[in-house]
C-alpha cells in the first residue's frame, strides 16, 4: 500500500476510503463527466444501478442518454456498441455475469476484436466490456464463470482483471482510454471485501503490467483478481513454515507481463499458477510457455498449477471446492520448494 | 398476413407505369442514372465470375439478379449515410461510392478491399450473418445522439431473419427510435435453403410488425418501387420517425457463390419466368422513348473501360505486405505481437 500511497501524494490528490465496486463506479463517473463521447449501456444499469450497484446514481448524473437501461439482449448490446464505436462514442457495456457474456461471443469475435486489422486501421471500436465475473458468493447457475480464455485466446482485444479498489478505478479508466477493446472482469467476490484509498479524480494504471505485491525467494506465486487473496493467505501460511514467497499481480491477461513473470521466476527458480477458471486451456498454460521461453534454465522444479477443476462451475454448494484454495495453493507450494 | 403486405410495384415486367403517381417522379435522368448503375454492377458481377473461374480472384458470390435492389437503394441515400453490407452487397457499395479496384482486391483476399474512401461510411461486408443489423442501428443511434440528419442502411438477406442478430437489432432500432433503414433482400433461398424452409411466415415485412417498425414488401426488381419506397423510409429517418423495414422481393440469377450448384437444390425451370431487373428497365425506356442507341454504346464502352482499369489495377496492385498481418490488430502492438513479427520477418527474409 506504500507505493501507492506515495503514487498519491506525488500526484496531489484527494482520496477516499472506496470498495471495489465503489471504485468501479467512480471510475465511470470520472470518465463521463470528463469525456462527452464516453456512454454506458447495459441491463439495469439504470434506475436500478446495475445489479452489483456499480452504475449507481449515475443515470441520474448523466441521464438516460448516456446510462442506458437497453434491451436484455446481450448480441444486441455488444452489436450497436460497435456501431457506436466506430461513428465517435466510447460505449463503456455492462454484461450482468461473464456467464451471460456468451451470446454476445459471435459479435465479440468476429467484429468487436477484428475490425481494426480488416480494415487496416480505418476503423476500431475503442469499446470496453465490463462484466463482474468468479465463484464464491453463492450466486445462482452460470452467475459464476471465469472465461478470461475465451477472450486471451481472441486476438486484437486486451483483458483486464483487477484485484483492489486502487487498481480497479485507474485500470477501468485506462481501459476506457484505450483505443482498442477492452475486456474488464471485475472479481465479484472482492467487490465490497476490502476499502482501500482511492483517488479522486482522474488516474490510470498501465495495462499490460503487474506488480510484486510481495518479495519472496523461495517461490513465486502468480495470480489476478479474485485469487489474489487466496494467494496472499497461502503465502502468508507458507511463511510459517519457512517458505519465503514472492507473490505477482498479473492485473492484465492479455498482453501478459512476460517480463516481470521472467524476473521473478528466474530469482526464486519456482513458481506456483493460480487461476479459478479450468485448467485445461486455462491461461495458467500461457504463463507456464511464458517460463519456458524465458527462464527453463532457471527453474528449480516443474511448474505447479492450482485451477478450478476440468467440471463446469457448480451450483454453489460444491464451489468452495471447485474454487482454488489456500491449502491447494500450500500444497503445490511445499511440492516445488521440496522437489 | 400476405394481404397486409401486398407486394408494391410500379412497374411491371413490360415496362409500363402501373402507378401512375409517380409519373412525375420519373424523369429521363433518374432512368439514365438507375440503367447506367444497374448496368456498371452487372458487368462488375460479370467480370468477377469470369476472373473466378480463370483463377484470378478467389471464391465469389453473385449478385446478379438483385441490381435492381441494390441501386435503387444505394442511390436512395444521401453522401454522408452509412452503408452496412453482406458480402453479396457490392453493388450497393460500388453504387454508394466504393472504389472498383478495391471491390476486386476484397475478392482476391486483401484487407485493403474493406477500406472505403476516405470520408465515406462503408463498412466492410459481413460475413456472419445478420451481425452487420445491430452495427447499422448502433451507427444510426450514434447520428441521432450527435443530431444529425444522418441515417444508416443495413443489408440483409432472407436467411438472415432467422437469426438472433436481427431481431436484436430491429429491437434495439425500435426501442431507440434509431434512423436505420432495414433493408432486405428475399432472393428466395439462403444458399440451398428455400425460404418456405427457412420460415413458415408468409412475408419477411411482417416481421417488422412485432417491433412496430413501419415495413413494407416491395418488388425487388421494380428498381423504381426499390428507389421510391426507400427514399420514403431514408426521409421518415432523417425526420426522426425512426427505423424502417423493406422487404425487397427479388431472384438470385446464379449460385450462392461461385463454390456451389444451383440445379443441386433448385427445381428445373424456378427462377424462368422472372424479368431480369435491367430488360424491365429497358422496356421502360424503350416504352417512354430514353432509349438511346448512342448512349447505351457509349456508356458500355466507358464502364468496359472503367472495369478493365480496375481489374487491371488490382492486378498490378503491389502484393500483400507480410508486415500487414500484424501491424493493424492494435493501435499499439503489444510487445509480444512485435516480436512474432520481428522474428517472421527474419526468418523469411526482409526485403
Amino acid at each position: 500500500m506504500n507505493v501507492k500511497m506515495e503514487k498519491q501524494s506525488e500526484q496531489k490528490q484527494t482520496t477516499h476510503q472506496l470498495t471495489m465496486v465503489q471504485a468501479v463506479s467512480d471510475a465511470m463517473k470520472t470518465m463521463l463527466e470528463i469525456d462527452d463521447t464516453t456512454l454506458l449501456l447495459g441491463e439495469d444499469i439504470g434506475k436500478n444501478g446495475g445489479v452489483f450497484r456499480a452504475t449507481e446514481g449515475l443515470q441520474e448524473l448523466f441521464g438516460e442518454d448516456r446510462v442506458v437501461d437497453t434491451p436484455l439482449s446481450e448480441a444486441g448490446i455488444v452489436g450497436t456498441a460497435v456501431g457506436l464505436a466506430v461513428n465517435g462514442f466510447k460505449p463503456v457495456v455492462e454484461m450482468q455475469f461473464m456467464g451471460f457474456v456468451y451470446p454476445a461471443y459471435d459479435q465479440i469475435m468476429t467484429h468487436v476484436s477484428r475490425l481494426r486489422m480488416k480494415t487496416m486501421g480505418r476503423f476500431s471500436v475503442p469499446m470496453v466490456i465490463r462484466t463482474p465475473y468468479g465463484a464464491g458468493i453463492r450466486a445462482p447457475e452460470i452467475h459464476s464463470d471465469s472465461a478470461e480464455t475465451i477472450f486471451t485466446h481472441m486476438p486484437g482485444i486486451k483483458v483486464v482483471c483487477p484485484a483492489t479498489p486502487y487498481d480497479a478505478k485507474g485500470l477501468l479508466i485506462a481501459a476506457i482510454e484505450d483505443p482498442d477493446p477492452v475486456i474488464f472482469m471485475e472479481p465479484m467476490r472482492s467487490y465490497r471485501a476490502q476499502r482501500e484509498e482511492v483517488p479522486t479524480g482522474k488516474y490510470t494504471v498501465e495495462i499490460g503490467k503487474g506488480e510484486k505485491i510481495q518479495e519472496g525467494t523461495d517461490v513465486t506465486i502468480i495470480a489476478w483478481g479474485a485469487m489474489v487473496p487466496v494467494a496472499m493467505q497461502a503465502a502468508k501460511q507458507a511463511e510459517e513454515r519457512g517458505m519465503s514467497c514472492e507473490v505477482l499481480d498479473l492485473k492484465t491477461l492479455y498482453p501478459l507481463d512476460r517480463d516481470l513473470i521472467a524476473e521473478s521466476v528466474q530469482k526464486t527458480g519456482r513458481a506456483v499458477i493460480v487461476h479459478e477458471a479450468h485448467g485445461t486451456g486455462g491461461l495458467g498454460n500461457d504463463i507456464l510457455s511464458v517460463i519456458n521461453d524465458t527462464s527453463f534454465l532457471y527453474l528449480r522444479a516443474p511448474i505447479e498449477r492450482v485451477t478450478g477443476f476440468d467440471v463446469p462451475v457448480p451450483f454453489f454448494a460444491l464451489e468452495e471446492h471447485y474454487l482454488p484454495s489456500p491449502k491447494r495453493i500450500l500444497q503445490s507450494i511445499e511440492k516445488v520448494v521440496h522437489f | 398476413m400476405e394481404e397486409h403486405f401486398p407486394m408494391k410495384k410500379i412497374m411491371d415486367d413490360q415496362g409500363n407505369l402501373i402507378d401512375s403517381s409517380y409519373a412525375n417522379d420519373i424523369d429521363e435522368d433518374l432512368v439514365k442514372k438507375l440503367y447506367y448503375h444497374m448496368s456498371r454492377i452487372r458487368l462488375f458481377d460479370r467480370k468477377a465470375i469470369s476472373l473466378q473461374r480463370q483463377g484470378r480472384i478467389g471464391t465469389y458470390p453473385p449478385f446478379e439478379g438483385q441490381e435492381a435492389s441494390q441501386v435503387g437503394s444505394a442511390l436512395a441515400l444521401d453522401t454522408d449515410d452509412w452503408l452496412f453490407p453482406t458480402y453479396r452487397d457490392h453493388g450497393a457499395m460500388l453504387t454508394f461510392g466504393s472504389e472498383m479496384t478495391r471491390t476486386f482486391l476484397y475478392w482476391n483476399g486483401r484487407a485493403e478491399g474493406c477500406v472505403p474512401p476516405e470520408g465515406k461510411n462503408i463498412f466492410p461486408a459481413a460475413v456472419p450473418i445478420a451481425t452487420q443489423i445491430p452495427h447499422a442501428v448502433g451507427a444510426a443511434w450514434a447520428e441521432k445522439r450527435k443530431g444529425t440528419k444522418n441515417i444508416a442502411i443495413a443489408y440483409f438477406g432472407d436467411g438472415a431473419t432467422s437469426e438472433g442478430d436481427f431481431h436484436e437489432g430491429l429491437n434495439f432500432a425500435s426501442v431507440f427510435q434509431t434512423p436505420t433503414i432495414l433493408f432486405n433482400q428475399n432472393n428466395g433461398y439462403a444458399i440451398s435453403v428455400p425460404i418456405e424452409k427457412q420460415m413458415h411466415s408468409k412475408t419477411i415485412a411482417q416481421k417488422g410488425l412485432a417491433y412496430d417498425i413501419p415495413s413494407v414488401r416491395i418488388d425487388g426488381n421494380d428498381v423504381f418501387a426499390v428507389y421510391f419506397e426507400t427514399k420514403k423510409a431514408v426521409e421518415r429517418a432523417r425526420a426522426g420517425e425512426g427505423p424502417s423495414l423493406i422487404e425487397a422481393v427479388t431472384w438470385r440469377t446464379g449460385a450462392h457463390t461461385t463454390a456451389d450448384d444451383p440445379s443441386k437444390y433448385r427445381p428445373v425451370g424456378q427462377g424462368d419466368n422472372v424479368v431480369h431487373p435491367i430488360e424491365r428497365l429497358e422496356n421502360y425506356m424503350k416504352n417512354n422513348d430514353f432509349w438511346d442507341e448512342t448512349w447505351i454504346a457509349k456508356m458500355e464502352a466507358e464502364l468496359t473501360q472503367e472495369v478493365e482499369s480496375a481489374l487491371e489495377a488490382m492486378e498490378e496492385y503491389p502484393p500483400a505486405k507480410p508486415e500487414d498481418l500484424f501491424d493493424h490488430v492494435f493501435t499499439n502492438p503489444p510487445s509480444q505481437l512485435v516480436e512474432q513479427k520481428e522474428s517472421y520477418l527474419d526468418l523469411i527474409g526482409r526485403e
